[in-house]
């Protein structure tokens, strides 16, 4: 088990022909034997790195039975590819595509309702259960299968926590970048959410940061939860200049707490294990999972 | 990207947004002049500058005659304007806007940008707005009331009015004001909107008194004008350049330079550092899209400041950035460069192996460490600042 994606898990990829497309797929499906088709406007019928191309998402479905979609597709068109997966009925969609203006991911999110497409990203290194399924872009060298569920915003810190809880012999049931946009797909919780049902997920890292509302959101999920699993969490930022990043009304309450110490301690309250720094992940894991 | 408040509000005024008579100056002869041009009994000088908090730190002066604009322009052009919003350094002024200043009834707060969760607009209003609004808001969450307004039709047209009702501002011409905003951000690709004060002025109306717009950078593509509308940056120049060279960075006032990808590593490497008793002479995010050159660019840009005394490369590879191209990049820059303080290096992931060879090889002066920790350290200890 895992959550969103495992060796059954089929994909699609959107943009696959362009030059960043052919390079991630040919990296993931090095990982993942499950890469399915292609899709790519005008290019119906060909093959590209050995899988048929489709000029669309629903033709792809109904060829090949794919089921999740991986996203590299330029900024541009991005929205636009996002929305045709999700009225194709698509299960996943990994977005890993920067800079998708907040305008077309508005028009995304209300596609999206009313639906069960789960979407990961824009601006995400994707999402990776180890040894099973790879859509993104992460290296996947120092990757295990195990009981570390990970969430994260950030791809760099990923990677860093990854290897250090491998190094340290332990695995990881599913890592999930859920991006590092204001506005994306799947949170914390609903990444919570699932780890908590995934009988392989032991316990979950959560790696925040300063700015938005995903730490606070975590954070009263859980106290509201009996979680039944240990949570641990790192939020960077704590020595980042105030109010530089926007103007005025990104200090206001609706767009998240302040400071990355205010959401440390909302998380703290709810019962989270706080991991001080990047190097700190690994013994706070180990710690909790001694005691639990 | 901020707009400074004058051409805030010259966009807004081409949605429909009421502003106040302005008119921009950049000497103290036209801020003089600016007054024949505007049909006033008494006047205000702002300085134009990006960053917030202008008003608390001076930058938003009356005067009742030409004279006294022509004084007020003297005091505040050339000079810096330190807000909670700039570094210790400051904002330097090269441009006034002399408005004709009205008699306002009352003062309230206005805003848009996007909901986190539904991704729709999101209006933002209070009763009270002014210079203060921020402390007054952080203090009281119940001062600002929401409301998602997707579009603008009558069923929309009434929740406004009746939410703008709640907080005492009655009447069509005020819920017109809050659909023309509306077009502004929708159409203009905005991603944050604020009229403060959105004020009611003897004689009736609302207008914008002040305004603040950022622009969505990511929507550049569609609009070719936003190149030209950006404000001037001022004393974020460097940290305009990087941007150009896909590097995100932000200038501190420490004697540590910080060069790491991802923003997430980089947030985490600052931290790590303060808490180490080190000072961070900048945050960097090298973007997944920067090539070796790119990196180049963004070590000289740390390379030129005097008090940088030291390099902390610190980098984990993954998919997208990998090690040797950053490696390539620092030596790139101590190749070309006067100056060569030591670089404290921690390299790991993709590619980590080839990336510290290249930095021997091309003799920048490195020491290697295997940990954030370890590394954290010796720069903390070469650079004075441990306790």
């Amino acid at each position: 088990m895992a959550i969103i994606v495992d060796k059954s898990t089929r994909v699609l990829v959107q943009g696959m022909t362009g030059r960043a497309g052919t390079f991630y797929t040919d990296q993931a499906m090095r990982y993942t034997p499950t890469y399915v088709a292609g899709v790519r406007p005008g290019r119906g019928g060909t093959k590209h790195l050995g899988l048929p191309v489709f000029h669309g998402v629903a033709e792809a479905i109904a060829e090949t039975g794919a089921n999740a979609s991986f996203v590299s597709v330029p900024a541009t068109h991005a929205a636009a590819a996002m929305i045709e997966a999700i009225e194709a009925g698509i299960g996943t969609i990994v977005c890993i595509t920067e800079r998708v203006p907040q305008q077309d991911m508005g028009r995304v999110k209300q596609a999206l309702r009313g639906t069960d497409t789960v979407l990961i990203g824009p601006n995400s290194q994707g999402i990776l259960t180890p040894g099973q399924c790879k859509i993104g872009v992460m290296p996947t060298r120092d990757a295990t299968p195990g009981g570390v569920g990970i969430a994260s915003r950030s791809a760099s810190l990923t990677s860093e926590v990854l290897a250090s809880c491998s190094r340290a012999g332990l695995g990881q049931s599913t890592t999930v970048g859920i991006g590092g946009d204001t506005l994306h797909g799947i949170g914390f919780v609903g990444c919570l959410e699932r780890f908590r049902k995934d009988p392989d997920t032991e316990c979950v890292v959560l790696i925040g940061e300063i700015g938005g509302r995903e730490e606070e959101e975590a954070a009263d999920y859980l106290a509201a939860t009996d979680y039944g699993k240990p949570v641990i969490a790192l939020v960077v930022g704590r020595h980042a200049p105030p109010g530089r990043r926007m103007g005025h009304a990104g200090t206001l309450s609706v767009f998240g707490l302040e400071t990355a110490e205010q959401k440390i301690e909302r998380l703290r309250e709810a019962g989270v294990v706080i991991a001080r720094d990047a190097s700190d992940v690994v013994d706070s894991v180990t710690a909790t999972l001694e005691t639990a | 990207m901020l707009l400074s408040e004058f051409k805030s509000k010259e966009l807004l005024a081409q949605y429909g947004v009421r502003v106040p008579p302005a008119r921009l100056a950049r000497s103290v002869e036209e801020a003089e002049a600016a007054c024949a041009h505007l049909d006033a009994r008494k006047y205000v000088v702002k300085a134009q500058i990006a960053a917030g908090g202008r008003a608390l730190a001076g930058g938003v002066r009356f005067a009742a005659t030409p004279s006294g604009v022509a004084d007020e322009a003297r005091r505040l052009l050339g000079s810096s304007l330190v807000t909670e919003q700039t570094g210790p350094e400051g904002e330097k002024v090269t441009t006034v806007s002399v408005e004709a200043a009205l008699d306002l009834e009352s003062q309230a707060y206005l805003a848009f940008a996007r909901d986190p969760e539904s991704g729709a607009p999101l209006l933002l209003a209070a009763a009270e707005g002014g210079v203060e609004f921020e402390e007054r808001a952080r203090a009281d969450s119940d001062l600002v009331r929401t409301l998602v307004v997707e579009h603008d039709d009558d069923a929309a047209r009434a929740e406004v009015a009746n939410l703008l009702s709640g907080l005492g501002i009655d009447g069509a011409a005020a819920v017109d004001q809050v659909f023309a905003a509306h077009l502004a951000f929708v159409s203009a690709d905005m991603t944050l909107l604020e009229i403060n004060p959105f004020a009611r002025v003897a004689g009736g109306g609302w207008l914008a008194v002040d305004g603040k717009v950022a622009l969505d950078a990511s929507a550049l593509f569609r609009h070719p004008e936003f190149e030209a509308l950006a404000t001037d940056p001022g004393v974020f120049l460097r940290d305009a350049e990087a941007q150009k060279n896909n590097i995100n960075l932000v200038t501190l006032t420490g004697n540590i330079g910080v060069v790491v990808n991802g923003a997430g590593l980089g947030l985490a490497t600052n931290d790590m550092l303060v808490d180490a008793g080190g000072r961070p002479a900048n945050f960097m995010d090298i973007r997944t899209t920067a090539s070796s050159f790119d990196i180049a660019k963004g070590v000289e840009l740390l390379l030129e400041v005097p008090e940088v005394k030291a390099i902390l490369l610190n980098v984990h590879g993954g998919g997208m950035t990998v090690c040797d191209t950053v490696a390539e990049g620092v030596a790139f820059a101590y190749s070309r460069a006067d100056r060569r303080p030591p670089v404290i290096a921690r390299l790991a992931g993709q590619n980590a192996p080839w990336g510290l060879q290249i930095l021997k090889d091309r003799k920048v002066p490195v020491e290697v460490f295997d940990t954030m920790p370890d590394a954290v350290a010796r720069v903390v200890e070469l650079t004075g600042g441990a306790r």
